[in-house]
């Protein structure tokens, strides 16, 4: 880029601190998806007599709990400006890992370690590419969704059943957490993970940084934060915590390991940390919102369950238009914070 | 000889004859062309008329990233397209009616105009970055599909829409034909007129392009509107050639192929550059590909961890760091590495050649875009 270019840039960026948003603003996002969320049991509650019981409600974080840890480590990934594409396809791999090593009588506790650090290392590439040699998140989580894909195909091509014994229990497994709801383990790992996600961007010196990088990487790198060490780590945290996603999926839903899992999932985790408020530019946003983003892509798609005869395209429709009103909606609050790029 | 060196074209013919060759060897009627009732038939054929919809697309998304966009919807409005034809003719008496059809790929196109107005609007207007922008579409379009065949499978039997995608003309298959003919004219509208080099100040800075004249919002907007037209059309070939349209299924990965080709082609995804003979090589490397491993017995979904290297490699001979660490590698330790094969030096002279060019353009662009 050349001289005059940077003098634009320099430029732009005195007004963006002219143009910050006001002090509230920050937690308007997050508070309308609360509201949403509220909006949409409320509608539910008034069409269905039945949908406003704690084990409907319950349900939906049951059966959302794997993308819940996705959104975290998607958030993480998104508050620095990056995306990550890979993690639908790292779910699969990671389910097709341990399912390969449980079929072949590996026992639970040895696989599990095996999968999280696949997922991790698969995270740490995708960073040392994107920070060393400058390559857009979009095209290296491609690659790296590709990649694990492809490597599903290498595994099995057929699906694998799971019967190890601990992912049975941690299936069938119920808490009760009130008199007639229960919820299973995977719930609490899940709001473990959003609420050790919500400590590390807080109170830590790199989820400090993680807000710095996406405010501004240059002026981030200028006051002497560690920028290649988080830019690189929010990659492994993502990656991280698509191999944890991949275990509750497992635990819930399908108890085995098929290439064909997970497809499009990244869009949804991607679609939940845009209703949860995030900016999709980077550096604004809560891990609080992303769960909450997730909550209400659930209660919305039980809605459409309920209903029975509603076309299930009304499902990714409603998700579409949601993800446009909050972009809208941060468009306005952050009016010329800066130029699209 | 220099001329034929530095031509950015030159490593993806390259690798595209290499793919040729190898596939060649291991199967020795990989090359042969029947001629049966006066059409061609050949595993050449085929992969010609499996690229036509990547080629399409592929048009379409270079443009796009040439304004340093790009459009993660085409798979979606694809599938749209695809689908809104289809019930169209299921829902005719006479499928096989010239007017029919016709009409059915009116409604298919004008619909996919309508997508891509939709994100031209975002991009332009509303001013969202384009990666999101599109993705409102690639997430929601799925879901239309989806209303437009009432989740169904749609089965269509009409020989004139059978012809889009999976018939012959002149004795080759008419998508391809179809999809040149469209290359040549957009090649020619691009690079025969000045519209190329608006593109390409668009990329490099939208601003300052606006600055000096250049109307940089509606060159935007039809390029948006020009790709999705291009996926409405690659639907119209998927779903005629398959006889059948999936609302899930139609253009599935879809964009990842056509970035894919488009990047392999050498167009630089920060916009501000781009290829089109690149994007028709790059189409043709993709397809290729996958014969070739269908020819080979290896199970065809293994292809996808070689398109995760040849991303890889192609993103690593883009990026200048890279370049920069291969370049020490060589040229620092000279006197130990007299032995360094000449593939590796002639692979470095190539690369310095595509740093000199790209400044060479953005300088070049930046007197355009009038940036002092």
């Amino acid at each position: 880029m050349s001289a005059p270019a940077a003098a634009v840039e320099a430029r732009s960026s005195q007004l963006t601190a002219i143009r910050e948003p006001r002090y509230w603003a920050r937690y308007l996002p997050v508070t309308a998806t609360g509201v949403l969320l509220l909006v949409a049991i409320a509608i539910g509650a008034g069409l269905y007599d039945r949908f406003l019981t704690g084990q409907v409600l319950a349900n939906v974080l049951i059966t959302n709990s794997h993308l819940i840890v996705l959104a975290v480590g998607m958030t993480f990934v998104i508050l620095t400006g990056g995306i990550d594409l890979s993690v639908g396809a790292v779910v699969a791999l990671s389910a097709m890992i341990a399912s390969k090593l449980l079929s072949s009588g590996w026992t639970a506790p040895a696989a599990i370690p095996v999968v999280l650090v696949t997922g991790s290392l698969l995270g740490l590439l995708v960073g040392l590419m994107i920070h060393y040699f400058k390559i857009q998140p979009f095209i290296a989580t491609l690659a790296a969704m590709f990649l694990a894909r492809g490597l599903c195909y290498v595994i099995s091509i057929e699906s694998i059943p799971i019967r190890d014994p601990f992912y049975v229990t941690m299936s069938r497994y119920r808490i009760k957490i009130f008199p007639d709801t229960t919820v299973t383990p995977a719930v609490f790992i899940a709001l473990a993970v959003v609420a050790i996600g919500f400590f590390v961007l807080h109170k830590t010196r790199f989820g400090r940084t993680v807000y710095a990088i996406g405010g501004g990487e240059s002026s981030a790198s200028l006051m002497g934060l560690p920028v290649p060490r988080a830019k690189i780590g929010v990659y492994v945290v993502s990656g991280f915590c698509a191999s944890l996603a991949s275990l509750l999926y497992t635990f819930n839903a399908v108890q085995s390991g098929n290439p064909l899992h997970a497809i499009g999932m990244e869009l949804d985790a991607i679609a939940a940390v845009a209703i949860g408020g995030t900016l999709l530019s980077g550096g604004y946003g809560f891990v609080i919102g992303s769960l909450l983003g997730v909550l209400v892509l659930g209660t919305i798609s039980s809605l459409v369950k309920f209903n029975g005869t509603l076309n299930s395209g009304w499902t990714r429709i409603t998700t579409g238009l949601l993800v446009l009103v909050f972009i809208v909606m941060q468009r306005l609050l952050t009016l010329g914070r800066r130029r699209e790029g | 000889m220099k001329a034929v060196l530095n031509n950015r074209l030159l490593w993806p013919i390259l690798v595209l004859l290499a793919l040729l060759i190898a596939t060649r060897l291991q199967a020795p009627n990989f090359f042969e062309i029947r001629v049966v009732r006066g059409n061609l038939f050949g595993s050449l054929i085929n992969i010609a008329r499996n690229t036509a919809p990547t080629l399409l697309v592929g048009l379409g998304m270079t443009l796009v990233i040439a304004t340093r966009g790009i459009d993660l919807s085409v798979g979606a409005v694809a599938a749209i397209s695809g689908a809104a034809a289809t019930m169209f003719l299921q829902g005719t008496n006479e499928p096989n009616r010239i007017v029919n059809v016709l009409c059915a790929v009116g409604i298919g196109l004008g619909l996919a105009v309508l997508a891509g107005a939709w994100n031209g609007f975002l991009v332009t207007v509303v001013g969202i970055q384009p990666i999101i922008a599109t993705l409102v579409l690639m997430t929601a379009g799925r879901g239309l599909a989806q209303l437009i065949t009432d989740e169904q499978i749609i089965t269509v039997h009409s020989q004139p829409y059978k012809l889009i995608g999976g018939g012959y003309w002149l004795g080759l298959p008419f998508s391809i034909i179809l999809a040149c003919a469209i290359f040549v004219l957009t090649a020619l509208l691009t690079r025969r007129t000045a519209l190329g080099v608006l593109l390409e100040s668009v990329g490099v800075n939208p601003e300052a392009s606006r600055l000096a004249g250049v109307r940089s919002r509606s060159i935007t907007w039809t390029v948006y509107i020009i790709c999705a037209v291009f996926a409405g059309l690659a639907g119209l070939m998927i779903t005629s050639n398959a006889t059948a349209a999936d609302p899930n299924g139609t253009g599935q990965f879809l964009e990842i192929d056509a970035i894919l080709a488009v990047v392999i082609g050498g167009t630089s995804l920060a916009g501000g550059r781009f290829s089109l003979g690149g994007t028709l090589v790059g189409a043709f490397i993709i397809q290729t590909m996958t014969t070739m491993i269908l020819t080979l017995g290896i199970a065809p979904e293994i292809t996808l961890v070689y398109k995760a290297a040849i991303v890889a490699v192609v993103c690593l001979i883009q990026s200048q760091e890279a370049r920069a660490l291969v370049g020490r590698l060589i040229f620092q330790r000279p006197e130990r590495d007299t032995a360094e094969p000449p593939a590796a030096v002639d692979q470095d002279g190539e690369i310095t050649a595509v740093a000199v060019d790209a400044t060479e353009l953005v300088a070049v662009a930046s007197d355009v875009t009038g940036e002092p």
